[in-house]
């Protein structure tokens, strides 16, 4: 029942957006030259930290994908920001293995 | 009938000139309008109202809200019949029908209570433990647990009523109208701020209607209508009462299950019985108060032991007096107002028995002088004696700070205990809403600590037990919650004013010691018969976390959640491991707070409203002729157009060899279809499908198939370059939601540079297939365009025509094999077009078709649809390697060339056809020998299964290993389910043309 600022519609309760998964994973320009276990990686594995995650939502409203910085623990939500933009100031991703 | 034998004969807030008749249990009684059942019970001297879990011991009403943890009772009968109401809880209504729960044949001789007798047999955790030994006694116990326990029983007919889902928002929640909701929605909304004030009972004042306070030097009631006045009057202030704040869940949304009409015999005509309230607050003031704790000592649970609290509320709210002769048993001073109120409203009381050796506080302390009543400092009750209630208790002094009795035990006369054992702030919500408890010693309580959301506890909510604490604090936490949304409070709103009382604190005494050498029951929770001894037993095997306590013996579970129990029992487990209670720590608050029946959650969505219904443009052209529909997700599809007489299989059969042998049209409006748009779009879909696009014509069309990131098919379709920026892509009627998410996912979140736009146009257009070897003709004879020749049209082509005046797109495409067109049109042309062309057709004895011929046709063709793309298949498992691009990447390519996906021996797409002449049945697992020794290994299943009319037999699609070493072998489809094993032939997946001939026409 998280309460989600869509950056184009405004707040709305999350029935009107359907999750994303983890955000700024970006799709390997050339993946012919990963090795199996990079693509596994990239693929499957993500980070499941406690605190602080950046995540992907999009609007059912309208249809765009957004960024969201939210807290696991309390489901704060700090920040909302466009495809593309990065976290805002002071957020940090937490840590992923490289 | 009978008198009402214990209603005093005046005082209370109910309407003696409006009597109530209503049936407990087959018998007849009156109670007053402002009643619940259980005060109305009371007042007809009715004290046995239940049977206990588990040991099935007699029950009486121990509070008077929303605690209670006995008096479950099962209201009205029929349709409306609904069980584990709390009589507390429901309000008195002329007619009401109420039956007790959890006894059989009767409450007063119950076969049940053979299991107290046989107690020692079922010990903490006997449902586990007849889980695990000895093999099958869960299985031999089941029935007779299922039979004799359980709470209640759900009604077996339709609800007649209905409910309501509503939504609002404000800036100030404020939960409770006690004197702290009412101060704090005083000050909030006299700030302008949006405030919405709900509480649990159907007037305003929660603990104040039964109180004798002064407020404001008026009669607290008066105050508390005042306030009421104020608020009603305030156009931003909504007042909401028979309301219950049930859940408290993140960014501050809390659900409030509204009782519009349980108050009455039914809804008024129109009127849903409850609404379920989504609010979504800026501040939220927790104004819930608190509730009393029972004490813990042997035979607690006898009918006549009640909390003094709750016989308060009955004497001065309802004029009802719980018993002829009291003992009040407290380890605080808050009983003695108990005290004051049985005796001014002519209850003797024979002992008051305080645990503490120095007494109460001088207020309390007053009462107990000037009445004369006997007070037994440093005692406690060690026992209360009686059968069928409370006829005596005995008492002893408490010695080593109550770590034991000692003494001559002495025993008194009584048939009503009014117990005390401090005080629990009603921290549901606050902990739902993931607040931290901090352990009070002063309180002996858990209290609100650190807020995890915008809001804020007041009053008795948050240990600040005194009235003239919950006042202030309502007041300045109504303001707090008003400024922080962004109002300014005014100036003039103030404390409501009156007499402070000083009291002495509270001494824990979690569990009376019993006499040395004595057994006896002594109860923590009332509701899942847990005794102290349980909680002991838990420690001793090893379950000390108080969450596995909590499953083991069942504690604080059930409908009332542990409200009177949850304390006493950790406080025991932390006693027993000789820790202190915070560190023992307390389970988890879950929402609901009060049990809400499933009608007020699911609302309108039932029955036809469960999901939205979606019609084809043309549906009323086929429900005119009378087709048979089925449904296909939210699509109403036509199934087969039956003629009179005609029975189903043989309705199919007639339109799959009209299809083959003349013509026949299929309604495919429920494809998906997204236009893609942009200077990049034939770039965009070059990256989404695995073949190539970029060399695709203007006005031709390209069959491909899209694969998820990890390589597995997503959905098959043809895709139609309209023009050169402009592509039309069609789906899967299942898939058209997942295919669009999908591409919108690529395009805005991986690809954004690219210029793509999608739209989809599902609904924008009608669609309809016209196929078999004269759809050529009918096309030709209806299009006003021109030429549809193979020149102009060819196989995979794309034209745009008109047909009976109006615009529309045609494709040369097909998924019956047949030569067959595609014709859409603009969703409101949709009938207009289908009626031109079965007019076109009339000639060539053109046949509408539904699904199940269209099934049949695309299975004899080998084509692929969701049963073969089940989420587990990749193209070469059907023969479309040669399809994936090489030189370049697509979504899912990387994946493909996985080990698993490459190398693997993988099932391949086989064709199937009955050896014996039986239907092959669906969902078979394809076997060597059926009979053989389980488990018999499985080489495949079948996927698609039907009745050719073509070939004359049954036949089926299946994915089978090594599929090239079976190919004209014999093996089994065995359906254990339906322990059907039918002898199949291994052959290729296309039964018909398989050169591909009939669609090139
Ligand atoms: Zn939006």
């Amino acid at each position: 029942m998280l309460l989600i600022e869509c950056p184009w519609c405004g707040p709305r309760d999350d029935q009107d957006f359907t999750y994303g998964g983890e955000a700024h994973i970006a799709r390997p320009e050339r993946p012919e030259k990963l090795s199996d276990e990079q693509w596994g990686d990239y693929l499957f594995m993500r980070s499941n930290p406690k605190g602080t995650h950046l995540e992907r939502w999009v609007c059912n409203g309208c249809r765009r994908w957004f960024n969201v910085c939210r807290d696991t623990v309390t489901d704060e939500i700090t920040a909302v920001y466009r495809m593309g933009e990065k976290p805002p100031g002071a957020i940090k991703k937490a840590g992923r293995k490289s | 009938m009978t008198s009402q034998p214990f209603r005093r004969l005046e005082g209370g807030l109910i309407d003696r000139d409006r009597p109530l008749t209503f049936r407990f249990d087959g018998s007849t009684f009156t109670g007053y309008a402002g009643d619940t059942l259980a005060s109305a019970l009371l007042a007809n001297g009715v004290t046995l109202v239940g049977r206990s879990f588990k040991y099935h011991r007699r029950r009486g009403i121990v509070a008077a809200g929303v605690e209670e943890p006995n008096a479950l009772a099962t209201l009205r009968e029929g349709n409306r019949q609904e069980p584990n109401l709390r009589a507390t809880q429901v309000e008195l209504f002329d007619g009401l029908t109420a039956s007790s729960q959890n006894r059989w044949p009767s409450l007063d001789f119950d076969v049940g209570g053979i299991n107290n007798i046989l107690s020692r047999f079922l010990p903490a955790g006997f449902y586990y433990k007849t889980f695990m030994w000895p093999a099958g006694a869960w299985m031999f116990y089941e029935r007779f647990i299922r039979a004799a326990a359980g709470l209640g029983k759900a009604p077996l007919l339709g609800d007649p009523d209905y409910y309501e889902r509503r939504h609002a928002h404000c800036d100030v929640l404020v939960v409770g109208a006690g004197p702290a909701g009412l101060s704090a929605a005083l000050a909030a909304g006299r700030s302008g701020a949006r405030v919405i004030l709900v509480d649990d009972n159907a007037a305003l004042g929660g603990s104040l209607r039964g109180d004798t306070a002064t407020i404001n030097e008026v009669p607290a009631l008066a105050w508390v209508d005042e306030v009421g006045g104020t608020l009603e009057a305030l156009e931003n202030v909504r007042i909401l009462t028979r309301a219950t704040a049930v859940g408290y869940y993140d960014q501050n949304l809390i659900t409030v299950c509204e009782r519009v009409a349980d108050h009455l015999a039914r809804p008024d005509p129109h009127q849903p019985r409850q609404r379920l309230w989504w609010v979504r607050a800026k501040r939220v003031v927790l104004a819930t108060g608190a509730i009393e704790r029972p004490l813990v000592f042997a035979n607690n649970d006898l009918p006549g032991v009640m909390l003094a609290s709750a016989v308060r509320t009955y004497q001065l709210q309802y004029a009802v007096k719980c018993g002829r002769r009291a003992v009040v048993f407290t380890n605080n001073d808050s009983a003695y107002s108990c005290v004051s109120a049985l005796m001014g409203g002519g209850v003797p009381v024979s002992a008051v028995v305080d645990t503490r050796a120095s007494g109460p506080g001088d207020a309390a302390r007053k009462i107990v002088d000037s009445s004369g009543v006997e007070c037994l400092f440093g005692h406690a009750v060690v026992g209360a004696l009686g059968r069928q209630r409370v006829t005596s208790v005995e008492v002893m002094a408490l010695a080593d700070g109550g770590s034991r009795v000692t003494g001559r035990s002495r025993v008194i006369d009584c048939d009503l205990l009014c117990v005390s054992g401090g005080w629990n702030p009603t921290v549901h919500l606050f902990s739902q809403s993931q607040g931290k408890l901090r352990y009070d010693e002063g309180l002996t309580s858990f209290v609100p600590d650190a807020s995890s959301q915008a809001e804020s506890s007041a009053g008795a909510a948050r240990g600040e037990l005194g009235l003239d604490a919950c006042l202030r604090g309502g007041i300045e936490a109504g303001a707090e919650a008003a400024r922080l949304a962004g109002f300014t409070p005014t100036e003039d709103v103030e404390a409501a004013r009156c007499d402070h009382v000083d009291e002495a604190p509270v001494e824990a005494l979690w569990a009376v010691p019993l006499p040395a050498r004595r057994h006896g029951k002594r109860f923590v929770d009332l509701q899942n018969d847990v005794t102290a001894e349980d909680v002991a037993l838990a420690d001793r095997e090893g379950y000390q976390s108080v969450e596995h306590l909590k499953r083991y013996t069942t504690l604080g579970m059930g409908t009332d959640q542990g409200r009177t129990s949850n304390v006493n029992g950790l406080a025991i487990l932390a006693g027993l491991r000789d820790s202190d209670i915070p560190s023992v720590g307390t389970t988890t608050f879950r929402p609901p707070f009060n049990p809400v029946t499933l009608g007020t959650i699911t609302a309108r969505e039932v029955g036809a409203d469960l999901a939205p219904l979606r019609l084809s443009p043309m549906h009323d052209w086929h429900a005119g002729v009378g087709a048979n529909f089925v449904t296909v997700g939210l699509w109403l599809r036509t199934q087969f157009y039956a003629r009179p007489g005609e029975a189903m299989m043989e309705a199919i059969n007639r339109e799959v060899l009209a299809v083959r042998n003349a013509v026949g049209m299929v309604d495919v409006s429920t494809l998906g279809k997204i236009e893609i748009q942009g200077r990049d779009a034939a770039e965009f879909l070059e990256r989404v499908y695995i073949n190539r696009w970029t060399n695709l014509q203007v006005g031709r069309c390209r069959y491909g198939f899209m694969l998820r990131e990890d390589g597995f098919i997503l959905d098959d379709g043809t895709t139609t370059r309209v023009a050169d920026n402009n592509f039309y892509m069609t789906t899967t009627t299942a898939q058209a939601g997942p295919v669009m998410a999908h591409l919108e996912y690529y395009a805005q979140t991986v690809w954004p540079e690219l210029h793509v736009h999608l739209t989809s146009v599902t609904d924008q257009w009608a669609g309809m297939a016209i196929a078999g070897p004269r759809s050529r003709e009918v096309l030709a004879a209806a299009c006003e365009g021109g030429d549809v020749g193979d020149e102009s049209l060819p196989f995979m082509g794309y034209l745009e025509s008109r047909i009976a005046g109006v615009p529309v797109r045609l494709f040369r495409m097909t998924f019956s094999g047949e030569m067959a067109y595609e014709v859409h049109t603009p969703s409101d042309y949709g009938i207009r077009v289908w009626e031109a062309l079965m007019a076109a057709g009339k000639d060539f004895a053109i046949t509408p078709y539904g699904t199940e011929a269209m099934s049949v046709l695309r299975i004899e063709k080998g084509h692929v649809v969701g049963a073969e793309l089940d989420g587990r298949t990749i193209p070469a498992d059907f023969g479309f390697e040669r399809m994936q691009k090489k030189d370049r990447d697509f979504i899912g390519k990387r994946s493909l060339e996985r080990p698993a996906l490459a190398y693997g021996p993988r099932k391949r797409f086989v064709g199937l056809i009955s050896e014996d002449g039986r239907k092959i049945p669906r969902g078979a697992q394809l076997v060597w020998n059926p009979t053989a020794p389980k488990p018999v290994p499985m080489l495949g299943h079948v996927s698609s299964t039907c009745y050719s009319p073509n070939l004359g037999n049954y036949i089926a699609l299946a994915l089978l290993e090594d599929a090239d070493g079976y190919q004209g072998k014999l093996l089994y489809a065995s359906s254990p389910l339906t322990d059907s094993h039918v002898p199949v032939r291994v052959g290729h997946s296309v039964f018909i043309d398989p050169e591909g001939e009939r669609a090139r026409g």
